[in-house]
């Protein structure tokens, strides 16, 4: 079991790394360096720590066959094929769309996030705090 | 909207609703408490795309980038947060399979 | 001025953490003075405008927040309803160190909600609805009991689904207005109606909001994780937190912002009576007194929200007051449960047959909770559902208004059920006192009592100068 855990983080890891790079090639490269350092390198690492605490399952659950599994939530091809009807809606028919925006000149990331989401900042420090305090107050041992 | 940015749009939207369906499919499907989480972060992965290429066509791209920076902070939080509910759910239950997590009825 | 009810918890929570013995011992007592001089600032606002002064921080941080009517009136309730919270887990936790968590924990969760109703970006509001609620998850498994295990995890996958499909929306409103202040995406409504990309927009960020308060067909995790969580944090929860991240969030966008077309009315409209009978029918057979009393508020947000769909400024005026009754009347109902708790030990309706006679205050007051809830004069809970069913009839929807009186009728009865099986029936032999309910839980539920027959029995003052103020915000 944590072999398929330890490739399913991998696999993590690597669809960060190639969104890194199509947000790069988006014109995004602060949000692309940002995704790349963060959620490739340190969700991992997390991730690995989090499974190293737990040991693995026993072997009944291996035996449930993957078709069962699958058969059970037969609604979610479903969703796929509204949401791609919904889609083509939006492209075959282009009077729905809007007039495309004049892009503004731009201003560097830099300036519009240090100058004109100040609240934004405040979000994330109080959400930095808040994750402090989950981590004192789940990770400890129960003393019992 | 021109020609280019509709096929463009469209072909990145395709892929933005696998990235989502696969993240919902492993969140929902999952025996594992961690591999839920996972699946969480790939379907949060799916909106962050979504938001770089809205600013990539509207040319706000700046302002994308900064919502993707205050995002991925938020993801870090929620993601820390899960798996120390999913350790401690470990801890007490000896097993971290969702489906036992049945204490509650009614 | 204004970003004063946000760095003021801030500081207090840094305060807090310096390790000075003084300050951790008198904890409790400063937090109480901060969150009863928010209180106090509110109910002063008619005398000395505060909201007119500038900013005290203005050349370091600028903040876009401002203050209307229904701000007003949602920070009066995150006030009263933390410091009722803070009272119960003084008298409920026993452990000192875990009472020092839950105080950092709620400073986190007022920090949160103060700046929802302040904030005027969909952003901001985006991620201090995740702050609430990130708080929220922590503070439902404080006491590490089996049941948390369960109602936390349930509130997570549901909460990152709504994650989700918010985000995808504001990514929608990026595309249609350019900015993403209320102010522009206003602005984009209007240039541009019966829009594909705003329709899709605005239905998402519906959904997304609707898992977030619980209405049905999204109401999977609330039973669960308002009867797993300690006594202080069900209060907390269900008077405050769940209503402001979600439905402060529903009545200021389809209030003010977005357009409410007549296909969305509808949809509201069917979701919130779906909310009100399916809930009512739902507590009318449960055991567990805390389960029963969330499937309460499920129904009572029903009311909120079919308010809300029924688009006329009138009606708006009486969500937001039934809001406010509701955060007042559900925790005094929430504080019973922990006063009988703390005296016998359990919330199984089947066990706590015939207490009446052992807890006088707690039955009385449970009592005005109870009247409040089902509507009956002259308490507060009367006037509002009053002026919801009017405003629904005014507007032709007869169907639904007749809906709403009639789940009065349900309410009444699950009600009184539960009243004629725990406080008015005959004593069980085996029934013991585990403990004594303490003289701060009575004092709370005293003084909410009070609150709820005093909004009731002053509404014509209040009916002038704060209820029809309220029509204006609408659009």
């Amino acid at each position: 079991m944590t072999v398929r855990l330890i490739r399913s983080i991998v696999g993590l890891a690597l669809t960060s790394a190639i969104l890194s790079v199509i947000m790069y090639r988006l014109k995004s490269p602060l949000a692309a360096v940002f995704e790349l350092s963060v959620c490739s390198g340190l969700i991992s690492v997390i991730f690995v720590t989090t499974v190293s605490f737990t040991q693995r399952i026993s072997k009944e659950n291996l035996h449930i066959r993957r078709r069962e599994r699958l058969l059970r939530f037969w609604y979610l091809p479903v969703i796929l094929v509204v949401t791609g009807l919904l889609l083509a809606q939006y492209l075959l028919f282009p009077q729905f769309v809007l007039p495309m925006l004049e892009p503004i000149k731009e201003l560097d990331v830099r300036s519009v996030l240090w100058n004109s989401r100040h609240l934004d900042l405040l979000g994330q420090v109080v959400m930095l705090l808040a994750g402090a305090l989950g981590v004192v107050v789940l990770f400890k041992e129960s003393k019992k | 909207m021109s020609q280019y940015t509709m096929h463009l749009f469209g072909f990145f939207s395709i892929f933005i609703i696998l990235l989502f369906i696969t993240g919902l499919y492993c969140m929902l499907l999952s025996f594992n408490l961690i591999r839920v989480v996972i699946g969480f972060e790939i379907s949060i992965k799916a909106a962050t795309l979504l938001i770089i290429l809205i600013g990539y066509i509207c040319g706000r791209s700046a302002l994308a980038q900064s919502i993707v920076i205050t995002l991925i902070v938020i993801e870090i939080v929620v993601m820390v947060v899960a798996g120390g509910v999913a350790l401690w759910a470990f801890r007490h239950n000896k097993t971290i399979d969702p489906r036992k997590l049945t204490n509650l009825k009614g | 001025m204004l970003s004063l009810f946000i760095l003021l918890p801030l500081l207090l929570l840094f305060v807090l953490n310096l390790p000075i013995e003084f300050v951790r011992k008198s904890s409790f007592w400063l937090a109480c003075v901060l969150l009863l001089a928010q209180v106090l600032l509110v109910l002063m606002h008619s005398i000395f405008a505060w909201s007119a002064y500038p900013d005290i921080l203005r050349s370091f941080f600028v903040f876009n927040l401002s203050v209307d009517n229904l701000t007003l009136v949602m920070l009066l309730a995150i006030g009263i309803v933390a410091l009722v919270s803070l009272i119960v887990a003084l008298c409920t936790i026993i452990e000192e160190r875990q009472r020092f968590h839950f105080i950092n924990l709620l400073l986190i969760c007022v920090i949160g909600m103060n700046t929802i109703v302040l904030v005027r970006d969909i952003f901001s509001l985006y991620v201090f609805i995740e702050v609430t609620s990130v708080a929220s998850f922590i503070l439902i498994s404080l006491e590490r009991n089996k049941a948390a295990i369960e109602g936390t995890f349930k509130y997570l996958i549901l909460s990152a689904i709504a994650t989700i499909f918010m985000l995808s929306a504001i990514a929608f409103f990026l595309l249609a207005a350019g900015d993403l202040s209320f102010a522009s995406i206003h602005s984009a409504f209007y240039n541009q109606e019966n829009n594909f990309t705003l329709k899709i927009a605005t239905s998402l960020f519906l959904c997304g909001l609707f898992i977030k308060s619980g209405v049905v067909p999204f109401h999977g995790w609330l039973p669960d994780a308002y009867s797993a969580a300690p006594a202080c944090v069900s209060v907390l929860l269900a008077g405050i937190v769940t209503k402001v991240a979600g439905v402060y969030a529903l009545l200021r966008l389809f209030g003010s912002v977005f357009v409410l077309t007549p296909a969305l009315q509808s949809i509201i409209l069917f979701a919130g009576a779906f909310s009100i009978v399916l809930a009512a029918l739902a507590a009318l057979t449960q055991d567990d007194f805390k389960r029963m009393l969330a499937y309460s508020s499920i129904s009572q947000i029903g009311y909120i929200v079919l308010a809300l769909g029924c688009g006329t400024p009138l009606a708006f005026a009486g969500a937001i007051f039934h809001f406010f009754n509701h955060a007042i009347f559900k925790s005094l109902l929430f504080v019973n449960s922990a006063a009988l708790e703390k005296q016998f030990g359990s919330t199984d309706m089947n066990k706590l047959a015939g207490a009446g006679s052992k807890i006088p205050v707690t039955s009385f007051t449970s009592l005005i909770g109870l009247l409040s809830t089902a509507g009956i004069p002259p308490l507060s809970g009367f006037w509002s559902k009053l002026i919801i069913i009017i405003a629904l009839f005014s507007s032709g929807r007869f169907v639904y208004a007749g809906i709403a009186l009639l789940a009065s009728i349900l309410t009444l009865a699950y009600f009184l059920s539960f009243e004629r099986r725990v406080f008015f029936s005959k004593s069980e032999p085996a029934l013991e006192n585990t403990g004594k309910v303490p003289f701060g839980l009575r004092f709370s539920e005293i003084a909410l009592s009070i609150i709820t027959a005093v909004a009731g029995m002053v509404f014509v003052f209040l009916h002038t100068n704060w209820i029809l103020p309220l029509r204006g915000i609408f659009w």
